[in-house]
């Protein structure tokens, strides 16, 4: 009887999301478990980090790793499940693109462990204490944060993504599927479809060809219909410079996509290209009349790049010359 | 402002421009038939139209080392595709503040309508853009990635205590 | 790892990762010469920033950017900023999308809690904590209930998840909450099949009561351990309460109870700075949160420490009863059988979380047969400019306080979180110290005594991620050196 193939799950700077997308596989997890030997998956299972270093290298046919990688921790882990693993999948768009914690690469690690332990409201830190990381000397350690927010493969080689905040069962069950088989697809593909977002939503018929704005309403400032497009209705939504394959779930839920499964094959930079989608739709012509349309997005930076901002092409605020 | 090393170390600003076909890079091929003399740094790009410009040219273009990058188009009312202009003003619009959302300084960005007749102002606004950039200082996006990545290297969650015995 | 020649004892053990929760952590433990615990530190390595990379952020983001603090607990966040949403703008939902709001919530309660008895905390019950390595997870459970129960069990969560989704949008990470409602509703010909799977709910919540009983409550060792004092810590209870002093998972007063079960203080959530204050420890990145006007006493028990408990075991301590008829049955066996209340015994979080199951499942009940449930209304559009907006929710894992301040766009100037496990920060670190210190040694560990130390957090049901939302970042210049002790030994400054 030969080996069942083993995989790993891991997660980085997590939210946890991932893990539980995998066990809403449901009645098929079932299925998972009789054709693969897990070795190693914190949240459901008890083998620590000295049983993955006890498997041979190479030895584990795939490493699912979800979450952004923040820590000397994160990188170290991150690392020896590249060594022992023939595959790593990028899991989740923390992994993929560096997710909605990718945010902090807007901010500078002094200010947040400034607002953190000494300035936020509840906080009562007389002594200036701050959580220290090694101490070298015998005691507790902690591992080192980094200065920024990565995406997986800025820390190792990555084999394929499986994108979505999370992703959705029926794609992991594909993947697992794909991986099982034996006939993998090039390196570096993101396992899902490679169309876009409005290709596949319920609302398509009503997005018009020409959309024009003279404002953009944010959600909460307008009752949304239910049977239009978002786009049409003045929502900022990103369906046009997303990846399709999760359903539309949030069109459903009567909101506008916010851009998780990242971009098309197509597109190095989502963010970008969902800026010159939206911008070049401003009705306006002239200076002031665009800058008025406009600042009706307040965060452009925050709602372009919401889960992509450590994967985009400047992966970080600057302090440049001023 | 550019440090008197980055000054010793011969650095020049390299901006990255992109110039519609029908009126800019006309204007700028006018410029070097006149014999107007302006400023080497800047790598011109044809595009066909200023709407042709994609943002993510002009982040890519930082992203590989470009310290500034330089639109040029027709004037409104003057676009060989009607409305191209437009779009590409309402792009940088939102892009500019995308970039001050990023740190990138705004001298570092800027669009400029140029006729195909105006190589003078080729030259005044290639002139105007490197000695600001100049003094800003480079912008050396693929030097910093680098310099970020080095972090890595630390090993810093080493020294796990000496007498560590135990696993679990 | 020692090897058979190896004459000195460990003088360090080191649990990592801890696992079977939500999030990262590990446990340093330090001995003494003589194999005797010395200290032991619960150590959570994660951190993200949320409260500074959400500045500058539109404030009706917060509901969506908010719930990636945890993907196993997100409708609690987004409960918590849509509630803060609603106090930002000053704007009240109407009835109908309250109760949307409130059917959400409480199916996403059952079917969270599911999780954590039958996966994550249960299997050191159900399995057994010195069960091999390998068994103790859903799997093992599955070996030892039988593949029908663990069939129901799956099917059950998948039907609850799938309303959330069906409701909001998505179920990890929902999308519904919006200042003064919701964004979508339930039609009248939903109800049906809502009714059917809320009998359904009703009935497994029950039944997992019935597993309990018999799988932990018959079993004489169990008991023991529960209510053995390697296991129990006397400190105040905090928890929600509705106008009835019940039990309530989405709205009303937090109302704190001392160690002999008096009340101690209540609060709304606008106060909560008047009585909820953070310290500050060098060798982990939570915060743990401490009753201002006790004082922060460190790491002990007792009326003269601030240190609180939240989540069930917390909840039915402050609470004069459970809001729903089955639940409350089962919470009056619960305290008669720990022998009154309130109950310090940490273990019987578990308990407690399973007559929580029931009350989250009569409340799907109750709503299903609501009208007002399938009405029209479900916004009431905000028209005040914002300012500041605080919302408290009971999340599964504990209090949860989100608190926001705007300028007048309504884009966030601050926010600061109190995050349901973290309340707890004091007390688990205080717990896995004790039960260290009770079960090793002679420098004697093996994986089932290492197992039952991490059973002392895993009752609570930490939720690390949740706990650690913020980021410290940099190496301070100043590095001080500890001994196991905790005390400074060097200083150095780079």
């Amino acid at each position: 009887m030969p080996d069942k193939p083993k995989v790993a799950f891991y997660w980085c700077a997590s939210c946890g999301g991932c893990e539980e997308s995998i066990v809403d596989l449901a009645e098929d997890i079932l299925g998972v478990v009789a054709a693969v030997d897990i070795m190693f998956w914190p949240v459901a299972m008890d083998f620590k980090k000295s049983d993955v270093e006890t498997i041979a290298d190479g030895g584990l046919l795939v490493a699912m790793i979800n979450g952004a990688v923040r820590t000397s921790e994160q990188e170290e882990m991150a690392k020896l499940l590249r060594r022992k693993s023939t595959l790593v999948v990028a899991y989740g768009s923390c992994a993929h693109m560096g997710g909605i914690p990718g945010l902090a690469n807007q901010f500078d690690r002094e200010q947040i462990m400034k607002y953190v332990y000494e300035d936020s409201p509840s906080t009562v830190n007389a002594d200036h204490a701050r959580p220290v990381p090694a101490t070298g000397n015998g005691g507790p350690t902690l591992p080192a944060f980094r200065s920024m927010v990565r995406a997986l493969d800025q820390v190792i080689d990555v084999d394929y993504y499986l994108p979505g905040c999370p992703p959705v069962p029926r794609m992991l069950k594909a993947a697992i599927g794909t991986l099982l088989s034996g006939k993998l697809p090039p390196k570096g593909t993101v396992l899902g479809p490679d169309t876009g977002l409005c290709e596949e939503c319920p609302r398509k018929e009503t997005k018009p060809a020409d959309l024009s704005y003279t404002a953009f309403h944010r959600p909460h400032e307008v009752t949304i219909k239910e049977e239009t497009c978002l786009l049409a209705q003045g929502v900022v939504c990103m369906g046009p410079a997303t990846r399709g394959g999760c359903g539309a779930q949030c069109i459903a839920g009567n909101m506008p996509c916010t851009g998780c499964f990242g971009p098309t094959s197509r597109v190095r930079d989502q963010g970008a290209k969902i800026l010159s989608a939206i911008a070049s739709s401003v009705a306006a012509k002239d200076t002031e009349g665009i800058d008025r349309t406009l600042a009706t997005i307040p965060d452009p930076v925050g709602t372009f790049y919401r889960y992509g901002l450590p994967g985009s092409l400047l992966r970080r605020k600057i302090a440049d010359h001023n | 402002m550019t440090t008197t090393a980055e000054q010793a170390n011969g650095w020049e600003p390299r901006i990255v421009a992109f110039f519609c076909n029908w009126c800019t890079y006309t204007a700028a091929d006018l410029a070097g038939v006149s014999r107007l003399r302006h400023a080497p740094n800047a790598r011109i790009i044809r595009v066909m139209c200023s709407g042709r410009l994609d943002p993510q040219f002009v982040l890519d273009a930082f992203a590989r080392g470009a310290d500034g990058v330089l639109v040029g188009g027709c004037h409104p009312g003057d676009c060989h595709y009607m409305e191209g202009n437009y779009k590409a003003l309402r792009r940088v619009r939102l892009l500019e503040r995308m970039l001050d959302g990023m740190g990138i300084h705004r001298d570092r960005f800027r669009l400029e309508w140029i006729s195909a007749s105006e190589g003078e102002k080729v030259k005044t606004t290639i002139n105007d853009m490197v000695a600001r950039v100049r003094a800003l200082g480079p912008l050396a996006l693929p030097a910093k990635f680098a310099d970020w990545d080095r972090e890595m290297d630390e090993l810093e969650h080493a020294v796990a205590a000496q007498t560590e015995d135990v696993h679990a | 790892m020692p090897t058979g020649a190896q004459q000195t004892l460990p003088r360090r053990i080191t649990i990592d990762p801890i696992t079977r929760l939500e999030g990262h952590g590990k446990i340093d433990i330090f001995l003494d010469a003589k194999g005797e615990v010395e200290k032991a530190f619960y150590q959570i390595p994660e951190l993200r920033g949320f409260e500074v990379f959400s500045l500058g952020r539109p404030a009706e983001d917060m509901p969506q950017i908010t719930s990636r603090i945890c993907g196993v607990c997100p409708t609690a966040h987004h409960m918590a900023a849509t509630k803060a949403l609603d106090d930002l703008y000053r704007v009240d939902p109407p009835p109908t999308a309250k109760k949307v709001r409130e059917l959400i919530y409480n199916t996403f309660m059952l079917e969270d809690h599911a999780l954590h008895v039958y996966i994550l905390g249960g299997p050191d019950f159900i399995v057994g904590p010195d069960a091999p390595k390998a068994k103790r997870n859903v799997l093992g459970v599955i070996e030892t209930v039988g593949i029908e129960t663990g069939k129901r069990v799956i099917t059950m969560r998948r039907r609850l998840r799938e309303l959330i989704a069906h409701l909001g949008g998505k179920v990890i990470h929902p999308v519904f909450g919006l200042p003064g409602g919701v964004a979508r509703g339930v039609s009248p010909d939903e109800i049906p099949a809502l009714k059917s799977l809320a009998d359904d709910a009703v009935a497994f919540a029950l039944f997992t009561l019935e597993v309990f009983r018999k799988i932990v409550l018959a079993n004489d060792k169990y008991v023991a351990l529960i209510t053995s004092d390697a296991f129990t810590h006397h400190t105040y209870s905090m928890g929600l309460v509705d106008a009835a002093n019940k039990v309530n998972f989405y709205d009303g007063t937090v109302r704190v109870t001392d160690p002999s079960g008096k009340e101690f203080t209540r609060f709304a959530p606008g106060e909560y700075l008047d009585t909820v204050a953070e310290h500050v420890e060098p060798w982990s990145y939570v915060k743990f949160p401490f009753l201002k006007k006790v004082g922060w006493k460190g790491f002990t028990d007792g009326p003269d420490s601030g240190i609180y408990s939240v989540a069930p075991l917390a909840r039915l301590n402050v609470a004069d009863g459970m809001a729903t008829p089955e639940a409350q049955k089962a919470y009056e066996e619960y305290v008669a059988t720990l022998g009154g209340k309130p109950v310090h015994h940490t273990l019987a979080n578990h308990w407690a979380r399973v007559i929580e199951m029931i009350q989250a499942a009569e409340k799907i009940r109750e709503l299903a047969a609501d009208p007002l449930l399938t009405g029209k209304e479900l916004r009431t559009l905000p028209t005040e400019k914002p300012t500041r907006g605080i919302g408290i929710v009971e999340a599964p894992r504990g209090t949860l306080m989100h608190h926001y301040e705007t300028d007048e766009k309504g884009l966030i100037t601050k926010a600061n979180l109190i995050v349901a496990t973290q309340n707890n920060a004091g007390r688990i670190s205080m717990s896995v110290e004790k039960a260290a210190r009770a079960l090793i040694h002679g420098g004697k560990v093996d994986d089932g005594l290492l197992n039952k130390i991490e059973m002392a957090f895993r009752a609570y049901d930490p939720c690390n991620a949740c706990s650690t939302h913020a980021l410290p970042g940099q190496m301070p210049l100043t590095i001080r050196l500890r001994n196991a002790a905790g005390d400074v030994e060097k200083v150095i400054e780079r």
